[in-house]
């Protein structure tokens, strides 16, 4: 892969087809954890971190079944190794990081049902990404999740002030700003750095 | 065929993940306190602060490093202590109820400068037009940040200025936290009676601009027998060490503020 496809491929996942605001995926954490900036910016970085790691270990995983000729289990088997894994990290920050491990809480052992994290192994082994491919649009696609929420965070920080009608209160104007946010995202549709 | 290696590498892939982990949680065992997810259990998990630690839980390992006191959980009351007491083996105190009490009553009885329309929030309120709408630059304003601050919907505006609910209130001051007036005060729950205006300005003033507040005109000290009653910077205010709660003052006090239950 050259330069080029990587900082495309960075580029792509962060913007253009960000997993929450053009793919939709990880949705969940992004409702419900975007109240506050700080949370939703501990959440962004654990679910980055989980993503990075995770496209890492399912594109071993993933040679392995198509060596078996399993392609077919691949959503089970990925499952499987993302929940390992985020419990492996759980007990890790939970030694040697305690504050960062208070400061998640429940969100940690959530990361395991972010679709998103799903979706960007699946994706993976579609698009059939390299090691190295894998891996940066794992932890890219992170930022892009991290960017969204801490967007959306900030804009519904500020909605606490506002005084929409009674029937649009609480989560309704939160899912109209979600997708206003999304439309705008659209703008970065055609964006590409090759010439 | 093809099902059994299907099943046979997701066994072992499972089994493989499953020792992983197991020896992993040997190597990254964290030693934590038996006692502690009792004590968790027994404190009522609102993370209210009002014990003056960040959260349950952090007070929770305080008291069970022997750095707090039990029954420091105002929210929590009598019924947590003694759990906690049962967990640390030791008695229990009487833990006394306390509630917030706003101290003001004046709300739409008294004046405003001007009529505002911004944001509705005492804080934002307060930025403008010198300290506020309202007339008075101690009283409540009415736009309810205590009301948002309350972990435990006991606060309410009511004609204009915030009231509390006692048999809901914990006592765990969030809202005296939140008020930008410091209107907010602890007072005991079973007790008696409470001053409801903050105003520190001379009678004449006071009169002025709010039905609903303490001219500092002495009365209630001179009916009470206990001495439980002082007038400090134009301000009626009561001691409850003294306070018997003879209603004398309550009777007395011609702007009828101090209210008892």
């Amino acid at each position: 892969m050259s330069f080029t496809e990587i900082v495309s491929l960075a580029l792509g996942a962060i913007l253009v087809e960000n997993f929450i605001l053009s793919q939709f995926l990880g949705i969940c954490p992004f409702m419900g954890v975007s109240k506050k900036m700080d949370t939703a910016l501990g959440m962004g970085v654990a679910v980055t971190f989980v993503m990075g790691v995770a496209s890492a270990a399912c594109y071993a995983i993933d040679l392995l079944l198509i060596k078996l000729g399993l392609e077919y289990m691949q959503t089970v088997a990925f499952i499987l190794v993302i929940a390992a894994l985020v419990q492996l990290v759980e007990m890790f920050l939970q030694k040697s990081m305690p504050s960062l491990y208070q400061a998640l809480g429940i969100y940690l052992p959530l990361i395991t049902t972010n679709c998103a994290v799903l979706g960007v192994a699946l994706l993976n082994s579609q698009n059939h990404y390299n090691f190295l491919g894998s891996v940066v649009y794992g932890v890219t696609g992170g930022l892009g999740f991290t960017l969204a929420i801490v967007l959306f965070a900030s804009v519904r920080e500020r909605m606490e002030f506002a005084d929409p009608p009674e029937a649009f209160e609480g989560f309704p104007i939160a899912l109209v700003a979600a997708g206003l946010i999304a439309l705008a995202f659209m703008g970065f549709q055609g964006l590409s750095i090759f010439a | 065929m093809n099902i059994l290696y299907a099943v046979l590498v997701l066994g072992v892939l499972g089994a493989v993940f499953g020792l992983g982990l197991a020896a992993a949680s040997k190597v990254f065992a964290v030693e934590q306190d038996e006692r502690l997810e009792p004590m968790l259990e027994a404190l009522p998990g609102a993370n209210c602060g009002g014990c003056g630690y960040a959260g349950c839980s952090a007070y929770a390992n305080a008291v069970i490093a022997g750095e707090a006191e039990i029954g420091k959980c105002a929210a929590g009351g009598s019924e947590t202590a003694e759990k906690m007491a049962a967990i640390m083996g030791v008695e229990a105190g009487d833990v006394v109820r306390t509630v917030a009490f706003v101290r003001c009553t004046g709300g739409d009885a008294s004046l405003k400068k001007f009529d505002y329309y911004g944001i509705s929030d005492c804080l934002a309120a307060t930025k403008i037009g010198g300290n506020g709408p309202a007339a008075c630059s101690f009283g409540c304003l009415g736009y309810g940040t205590c009301v948002a601050a309350c972990p435990f919907g006991a606060m309410e505006i009511v004609d204009g200025h915030a009231h509390v609910n006692e048999e809901i209130c914990t006592g765990c001051m969030s809202c005296a936290a939140a008020c930008p007036r410091g209107l907010i005060a602890s007072k005991p729950y079973d007790s008696k009676v409470a001053v409801g205006c903050a105003s520190k300005d001379k009678g004449p003033a006071v009169r002025a601009y709010c039905e609903k507040g303490c001219i500092g005109c002495m009365l209630c000290v001179k009916a009470c027998e206990h001495d439980a009653i002082k007038v400090v910077d134009n301000l009626a205010v009561v001691d409850y060490s003294k306070c018997v709660g003879c209603g004398a003052c309550v009777e007395k006090c011609p702007r009828k503020i101090i209210s008892m239950k």
